[in-house]
């Protein structure tokens, strides 16, 4: 057993078991926790795989990012956890019931599954040695050049899941004063201040 | 030796749980949220696994893409998650019936 086996198999029953305590752990926040860790033993796993570029994407856009998010979610929404664990218990049963079944249907597919001897001819791109091309250099010259389009329409993607982000949480908030420019510029000194003469004895 | 076999069978198992998470976090839309997420890396961990094994960088490729669509949804649903929740006061998805007619 080499160095790498010990490595899978520590990151994959770290994975496995981070990702079950994220669907069984009672606090959201620790749910969380439990994701960003699965994610962090799936880069390692990337990383054992060769794909040094997708692992520490994961790291940066997942870990970095989307757990993040969850995590100001969870901790600003004032929401009572405790009411919606209390039914938890109730789908057990059904849960385990279609979680068995789909791991059936995935062992029985997986017993009969063998590679095609076609597969090695139909690659769309080979990995060139990694002696002569990093990963990342080898992905960034497909990328840039075979699925530029591909690459395009995933900025267009984020481009509208970040405005239709914004879009949904914006709040017009009525009674907040806000800097108004024209009505700045147009604002006329003469009418700006009135000069009462005020007699004495009397108020206004 | 660890083999092609050894990643499906860890992919497979993160896809169920995140298919168990699913079903039995039923009311928790974060909790749904995440164990999709979980599906969608099983998913990444097989594309990495046969782009690796059969020395073809299509499957990174296609990886890179599930990942930003992921991001994306992530991003889409917790903005839906919290203008819902502005409106109701509460994220049970069983209550999640307003354009119901």
């Amino acid at each position: 057993m080499t160095v790498a086996d010990i490595a899978f198999y520590i990151f994959s029953l770290t994975l496995v078991t981070a990702g079950l305590f994220t669907v069984v752990a009672r606090n959201p926040v620790h749910s969380v926790l439990w994701l960003i860790l699965s994610f962090l033993s799936a880069s390692g796993l990337f990383v054992l795989l060769g794909a040094e570029f997708v692992a520490m994407l994961l790291v940066i856009v997942y870990v970095g990012a989307v757990a993040v998010l969850f995590l100001f979610v969870v901790m600003m929404l004032d929401v009572d956890f405790a009411a919606l664990k209390g039914e938890m218990t109730k789908h057990v049963p059904l849960a385990l019931l279609i979680g068995v079944v789909i791991l059936l249907q995935l062992g029985l597919s997986f017993g009969v599954w063998e590679s095609s001897d076609l597969a090695m001819g139909q690659r769309q791109a080979v990995t060139p040695d990694i002696k002569e091309v990093q990963n990342t250099a080898a992905i960034g010259q497909l990328l840039y050049t075979k699925y530029i389009y591909l690459f395009q329409s995933a900025g267009l993607i984020l481009l509208v899941a970040m405005v239709g982000a914004i879009v949904l949480t914006i709040r017009h908030r009525t009674n907040v004063k806000r800097q108004d420019i024209l009505a700045q510029i147009y604002r006329d000194p003469a009418e700006a201040m009135e000069l009462k003469d005020v007699k004495p004895g009397q108020g206004l | 030796m660890v083999g092609l076999e050894h990643y499906l069978t860890v992919a497979a198992a993160l896809f169920v749980i995140g298919i168990f998470g699913l079903f039995l976090n039923r009311k928790n839309v974060i909790i749904i949220l995440m164990s999709i997420e979980l599906m969608l890396l099983a998913v990444n961990i097989n594309l990495v696994a046969f782009s690796s094994f059969l020395n073809d960088l299509v499957g990174q490729i296609f990886t890179l893409f599930v990942l930003t669509v992921a991001a994306a949804e992530a991003a889409i649903g917790l903005a839906i998650l919290v203008s819902f929740f502005r409106n109701r006061g509460t994220i049970d998805v069983e209550d999640v019936n307003v354009m119901k007619g």
